[in-house]
Order: C-alpha cells, then sequence, then structure tokens
C-alpha cells in the first residue's frame, strides 16, 4: 500500500494566502484567548516539540479577574428539588408517604389499642364484630381485635415488604443490566433471553408456586420471592438505560481520555441510572404493595396473627355486607399508598426529564 | 504547479514533513447478523474499505464526503473506538490495532477527538471542573493541589471563565460546551486530534470562533489535526490537504489548493461544482453536476471502481470490473480512477454545459464524460 505523502516541498500549515482568500469562511470574531506573542510563532517552529509549557503558570485567568469567589451553581439535585415541588399531585403523594412512614415507624406509640388483643368488648352480644364507634375508631374484626391498630401496624409490613423487596429487585436487575448492557456479548444473550422467559411468566402464579414451595412463608420469604418475580422488569429498564448511555459521546470521549472501565462505570454510567432507578424504584413499590397484598389475601403472604392489609379484606370478603369496614379500610390503606407512590413516581420522573432540565 | 514556488522561505524542513500517523490498509467491516440466540453473520456494511493516508505533524488534513461514506468510521477507528477489521494504524510507528488495555490507554493520551455534539459531549452530571480534570486524573498528570489552576489554565486557553468550574454543562452555549469539550481533549497533551465535525451542529455565528480557537491552538500547540467535515468551504478554509471519501475509500487526495483548483477524479468535481459560490453574479451562472441516482448501499457496494454507478464518465467493461488504485497522478497529487492520467482526465460538466457544447461543435478529445453521456 502506498503511504500517499504530500509532494516533497510540502509544508503543513503553510499557504496563508490560501486561508485570507477563501471567501466563505470568513471569521468576524476574535477569539479572546490571544497570548503574548500567540501569532508571532514561526511556521517551522509549529511542527516542533508542543508547546505546552508555553500555556503554564500565572496564566491561569487570561482576561477574567481572579474573583475571590468560584461562581456558583444550583446542582442536581436542587434542580429536581425544584421542579418536584412544582407537581401538586406528586407533593401530595410523597406527604401520604411521609405519613405512612411516620404511622409505621411510630406505630407503637400512635395505635390505639394492641393490634393482637381479642376484646371482649369488641365483639358484639351475638358475637358480631362491631362497627366503627368512639372506643373502637374504625371498628373491631371478626376476633374482637381493633381495626385501627391491625391497619398502623399493617403499614409496616407493607412498606417492609415494598421498599425490601424492590431493593432486591433493584440489586438484581442494576448487576444483570450493567453487566448485559455494557460488557455484551454472549452474556448479554443470556440475561436478557432469560428476562425474556421471565416476562412471559404469568407473575402472580410464579410468586404463588414459589412460596407455596416454602413451608413457612413470613415477611423475609415474601421480600424474597417478591425480588425474584420483579428482577426481570428492572433489568430491562436498567439494560435500555445502559446501552443507550454506553453509546453517548461523553463516554467514547471518557474512554478516549483514558479512563478503565470502571471508571466509565462508576463515574459515567451510573449517575445517569440514579434517575430511571429512583422512578422505576417508587413505581414497583406500588405494585410489590399490591402483590403483597395479594399473596396475603389467598393465605400465602404473610401468616396470621401478623396484620397484613390483603389478608385483612380476605378475612373480612364473607361480611362485606354485615361489615363493609373490615374490607374498605383497608382497601383504601392499599390504594392510598399505591397511588402515593404512583404520584411520587410520575413527579420523579418528569422532575428528572432532561428536555425539561433545559427549558 | 508546484507548491514550492510561493511558499514562504521557511528554510529546509525537510521535504514533505514527517509522518506522525501512518493509516495502512484500514478496513471496517460491520457485521450483519441474524438469528434468534445463535448470532450467524450474513454479511457486512463495509463502512471502510482499505484506506492508506499519512498524516503529516502539524498539518490539517480534511476529511471530505457525503453522508453515509465512511469519515466518522475512519476517524473513530483511528483512534481505536471501532474493531479494525484488517490494516494497521501507525502512530508514531507503534501499531496501535495491537495494543490493549493500558498500553493503549497510554498511547491514546497523545491522541484526542473533538466531537461534533456539544450536548452528547459532556457528562451532564459532572461540573466543568471534573469534566476537564478528570483526564489529569486517571493519567496522574499533575499532582492533586494543582488540578484545579491546571483546569483553570485549560479553560482559559479555549476562552471559557475559569470561575466556573462548578458550573454543570447545561449552563453553557452549543458554542462554550465545545470549547470546554476542547479544553478536556487537550487536557491529556495531545499531538493528534480527530475533528469529527466539530462545527456542524453548531450556530452559523460561532462556527467562525470555533474555527479560530482551533486554529490557533494548533499554532500554539503544534497539534495535528485530522478535519472531517462535509462542508466543503470549511475544509478549504482550514486544511493544508484534502482526502475525497466515496463509500468508504478515498478517491483523490491532494494539497489543498490542486484539489480545490484541479479536482481530477469526477467525483471530486461534482462535489465541487456544487460549493456555492458568496457572488450573486458568478452564483447565477454556476451549473452544478447533478449525480445520477443514489449512494449504493455500503453493505453491497459495487464492483469495480465504487463510484462507476453513478459516474458520467465511466468505461464499460473497465470501470465496473477492475477495482482502481490510489495513484500518484501528479507530485502530492493521488486520485483512485482508471481515467485518470498525468496529462488527461475526464471533465465532468453539469446538463447545461453538455447541451451547450453538442450544440457548438464536436466534444473535444478530453471531454471523456460528453462521449458517456
Amino acid at each position: 500500500m502506498s503511504p500517499n505523502l504530500p509532494p516533497d516541498d510540502f509544508v503543513p500549515g503553510i499557504d496563508p494566502v490560501e486561508r485570507e482568500t477563501t471567501p466563505v469562511l470568513e471569521p468576524e470574531f476574535e477569539v479572546a484567548l490571544d497570548g503574548e506573542g500567540a501569532h508571532g510563532v514561526d511556521t517551522a517552529e509549529r511542527a516542533d516539540e508542543l508547546a505546552w509549557s508555553e500555556i503554564s503558570g500565572a496564566e491561569a485567568y487570561g482576561d477574567w479577574l481572579p474573583e475571590a469567589e468560584i461562581i456558583e451553581t444550583r446542582g442536581t439535585w436542587t434542580e429536581v428539588w425544584r421542579r418536584f415541588r412544582k407537581d401538586k399531585f406528586a407533593v401530595v403523594g410523597l406527604v401520604a408517604i411521609a405519613v405512612l412512614i411516620i404511622v409505621a415507624v411510630g406505630a407503637p406509640w400512635i395505635a390505639p389499642h394492641s393490634p393482637l388483643t381479642q376484646y371482649d368488648s369488641g365483639l358484639s352480644a351475638q358475637g358480631q364484630p362491631m362497627a366503627p364507634n368512639s372506643h373502637f375508631w374504625l371498628g373491631t374484626d371478626l376476633l374482637g381485635r381493633d381495626l385501627l391498630s391491625r391497619l398502623i401496624y399493617g403499614a409496616r409490613v407493607s412498606l417492609v415488604i415494598g421498599i425490601l423487596a424492590n431493593g432486591f429487585a433493584l440489586l438484581l436487575g442494576v448487576i444483570f443490566g450493567i453487566v448485559a448492557g455494557f460488557f455484551r456479548g454472549w452474556l448479554e444473550t443470556l440475561i436478557m433471553r432469560a428476562t425474556d422467559v421471565m416476562l412471559a411468566f404469568p407473575i402472580l402464579l410464579l410468586a404463588i408456586a414459589l412460596s407455596s414451595s416454602i413451608s413457612k412463608p413470613g415477611i423475609w420469604v415474601l421480600v424474597v420471592v417478591i425480588g425474584i418475580v420483579y428482577w426481570a422488569p428492572m433489568t430491562r429498564v436498567i439494560h435500555g438505560e445502559v446501552l443507550s448511555i454506553r453509546e453517548k459521546e461523553f463516554v467514547t470521549a471518557a474512554r478516549l481520555t483514558g479512563c478503565t472501565n470502571r471508571r466509565i462505570l462508576t463515574s459515567h454510567i451510573l449517575p445517569h441510572l440514579v434517575a430511571p432507578i429512583i422512578v422505576y424504584t417508587s413505581l414497583g413499590i406500588a405494585t410489590t404493595v399490591l402483590l403483597e397484598a395479594s399473596l396475603s389475601f389467598i393465605g400465602l403472604g404473610v401468616q396470621p396473627p401478623t396484620p397484613s392489609w390483603g389478608q385483612m379484606i380476605s378475612d373480612g370478603q364473607q361480611y362485606y355486607t354485615s361489615a363493609p369496614w373490615l374490607t374498605l379500610f383497608p382497601g383504601l390503606c392499599i390504594m392510598i399508598t399505591v397511588l402515593a407512590f404512583n404520584l411520587v413516581g410520575d413527579g420523579l420522573r418528569d422532575a428528572f426529564d432532561p428536555q425539561q432540565r433545559q427549558r | 504547479m508546484s507548491v514550492a514556488s510561493d511558499t514562504i522561505a521557511l528554510g529546509a524542513t525537510g521535504g514533505g514533513g514527517d509522518t506522525l500517523v501512518r493509516i495502512d490498509g484500514l478496513t471496517v467491516h460491520f457485521p450483519i447478523t441474524s438469528g434468534v440466540i445463535v448470532q450467524r453473520k450474513v454479511g457486512a456494511v463495509r463502512a471502510v474499505d482499505g484506506l492508506s493516508f499519512d498524516v503529516m505533524r502539524g498539518e490539517t488534513l480534511g476529511l471530505v464526503g457525503e453522508s453515509g461514506c465512511g469519515k466518522s468510521t475512519t476517524g473513530r477507528s483511528i483512534l481505536q473506538l471501532e474493531k479494525l477489521t484488517a490494516g494497521h494504524v501507525l502512530y508514531e510507528g507503534a501499531d496501535l490495532a495491537r495494543l490493549h488495555g493500558g498500553a493503549l490507554r497510554r498511547q491514546r493520551r497523545r491522541m484526542q477527538m473533538i466531537f461534533q455534539d456539544p450536548y452528547a459531549s459532556l457528562n451532564s452530571r459532572m461540573s466543568l471542573g471534573h469534566i476537564v480534570g478528570e483526564p489529569l486524573l486517571v493519567h496522574n498528570l499533575r499532582p492533586r493541589d494543582e488540578r484545579e489552576d491546571r483546569v483553570k489554565e485549560l479553560l482559559n486557553l479555549v476562552g471559557i471563565n475559569p470561575n466556573t468550574i462548578n458550573r454543570y454543562p447545561h449552563e453553557f452555549s452549543g458554542g462554550q460546551r465545545q470549547r470546554i469539550g476542547i479544553a478536556r481533549a487537550l487536557a491529556v497533551e495531545p499531538n493528534f486530534i480527530v475533528c469529527d465535525e466539530p462545527i456542524s451542529a453548531l450556530d452559523v455565528s460561532i462556527r467562525a470562533q470555533i474555527i479560530n480557537l482551533l486554529q490557533d491552538l494548533q499554532r500554539r500547540l503544534g497539534l495535528t489535526y485530522l478535519f472531517i467535515a462535509h462542508d466543503l468551504s470549511v475544509v478549504r478554509h482550514i486544511s493544508d490537504r484534502v482526502a475525497v471519501m466515496y463509500l468508504g475509500r478515498i478517491v483523490e487526495l491532494a494539497v489543498n489548493r490542486e484539489l480545490y483548483g484541479e479536482p481530477l477524479h469526477p467525483y471530486t468535481q461534482a462535489l465541487l461544482s456544487a460549493v456555492p459560490i458568496p457572488d450573486p453574479v458568478v452564483e447565477e451562472r454556476r451549473r452544478p453536476v447533478v449525480l445520477a441516482g443514489d449512494v449504493p448501499s455500503p453493505a453491497s457496494p459495487p464492483p469495480g471502481c465504487h463510484f462507476h454507478t453513478r459516474c458520467p464518465a465511466a468505461k464499460d467493461g473497465l470501470c465496473n470490473v477492475d477495482d482502481p488504485v490510489l495513484r500518484e497522478i501528479r507530485p502530492g497529487h493521488f486520485a483512485a480512477c482508471h481515467l485518470v492520467s498525468a496529462t488527461d482526465y475526464p471533465r465532468i460538466r453539469s446538463a447545461e454545459d453538455r447541451a451547450a457544447a453538442a450544440g457548438t461543435a464536436a466534444a473535444g478529445p478530453a471531454d471523456k464524460a460528453g462521449d458517456a453521456a
């Protein structure tokens, strides 16, 4: 192959005549960086060693005064919070979640009665549950236990399972998603086909099969089961995000400037995954709360006497004509929780949207 | 037409300068695969198909061509961002295609890239200080306490207020972002920079600023550029030599003035005839050559000369059979065309010109275009 060299008398960077007479791109602005003698450099010298030393030292500030204070900026999170606040529904959702968390954490102090005690005064003379009254604010259940106290303790179960199970699904999803999306190759094919198989399973059936194969279901079993069931959608989301981020020019630039894979992952790709992770987690918690309720409803979730909203609906369903509060209030709790997390998730998604951020 | 005659007296620099980057038989094919679980290769997009050229130390080599002709892939594969199917890239004699991991990272310090899209090329979650400082960190170029000062120097060098190092990219305009990208590329003190359409995403009003900045930096730091663009006027303005690409191959390579003054290859002639001239009187008379048909798919390039399907001068039995090689037609002026010789070359004319010529007299012997039409 011929090297295609220039003519013998070729000297790069010659031809000032040519440049000056070039018609179209006549520069109108002078760039403000002309240091002393910048233009005086002989063309012959130009081809010599780098003049990097030329730009060191006191030249750091050039035409700009070294102000005492660096110009500060609003950080990413401040900006996200500012946008989030504008969405009134999302703020309502956030308040609801905050109340829920306070209630769950402070259950022993907030609950007016014990959730497990079967009060004699909690049943009518005929042995029927009591309707809401001044003593039992939301009425009692079939065994004479205070419904409000059980709902308050049930919030603990729902939140713990919602958050932990999602955390577990998230952990699996981020690991698998990054491995598949960043390193590609046969591992990607393997992982992504596995998620396809997982997503093709009816989720509820899978959860039922998993939890019924374990002799004694409890909170921790539910966390693992729901985590296993939900890793696939999370993996898919992360995989897609990583695929799009790794092709961005700033990742190419990072590779060119000498970043290792680990550095590219931690400082260039992971920060861009924070937004989708937060959004999908908050939306995922909503579905997890529902799944927990469904499993408890059919008796495969949290075991009595521990109170859980789904299980309470299940217990009260035969009495929904005579004692509608047994199903109504736990149902409302589930609805409010799911709605709150969905609202916050939507609000976060809008707040993180880069298109909106640039406006 | 020798360049020497109007060269400024520079003293003898040893004719031709010296090679900084030698590209030898560079070939990049992207596989076309099919299959559900096991991916089978069913074909290849021949994005870059056997390029050979030298980039001289201190020069700006322009690389022009239509969209999809493989310009960007060429730039990326020189920097080893694409896996080479075949060929070598020698940087100061070292074959980059054989380097991996840490060795490649160290070698890449001397070669950087300026990107087309200033919005995609900066990490929006990093402050300016981190963006420009990261190369210093990963190559350990400055002690920790001197890094910030160095970042400020670099920002000042490209015309960005050094006091903004805590700001984020979204607070800057497209032109400013491009300057920041340039500062990042300069942080590792490179010799060779691939400029991949660095101004085509910018407002027309700030293109000149970035071009000036690039030229100024070249003068001050002795940089070598491979300047990829589809805008012929910009390439003419900034380049010392220009290479014209068509469908993965270089069809012509010459010193700026030669190429624009007397293009030899039919494709170059057609390309240059499409450049508008900023003079209404001249522009009125300009008759661009309109090539028939579309660029063939690089997945199945035509046999022989890739350009023969659209070339008005193509000779049946020659151009559609034999692959033309890039030959030195005149000193330093290369063209890949069977019909070009040192004394003669096909002159491609517009339809109007051909009609006019046919009406007046028989076409001249050199008018192979007229013969073919």
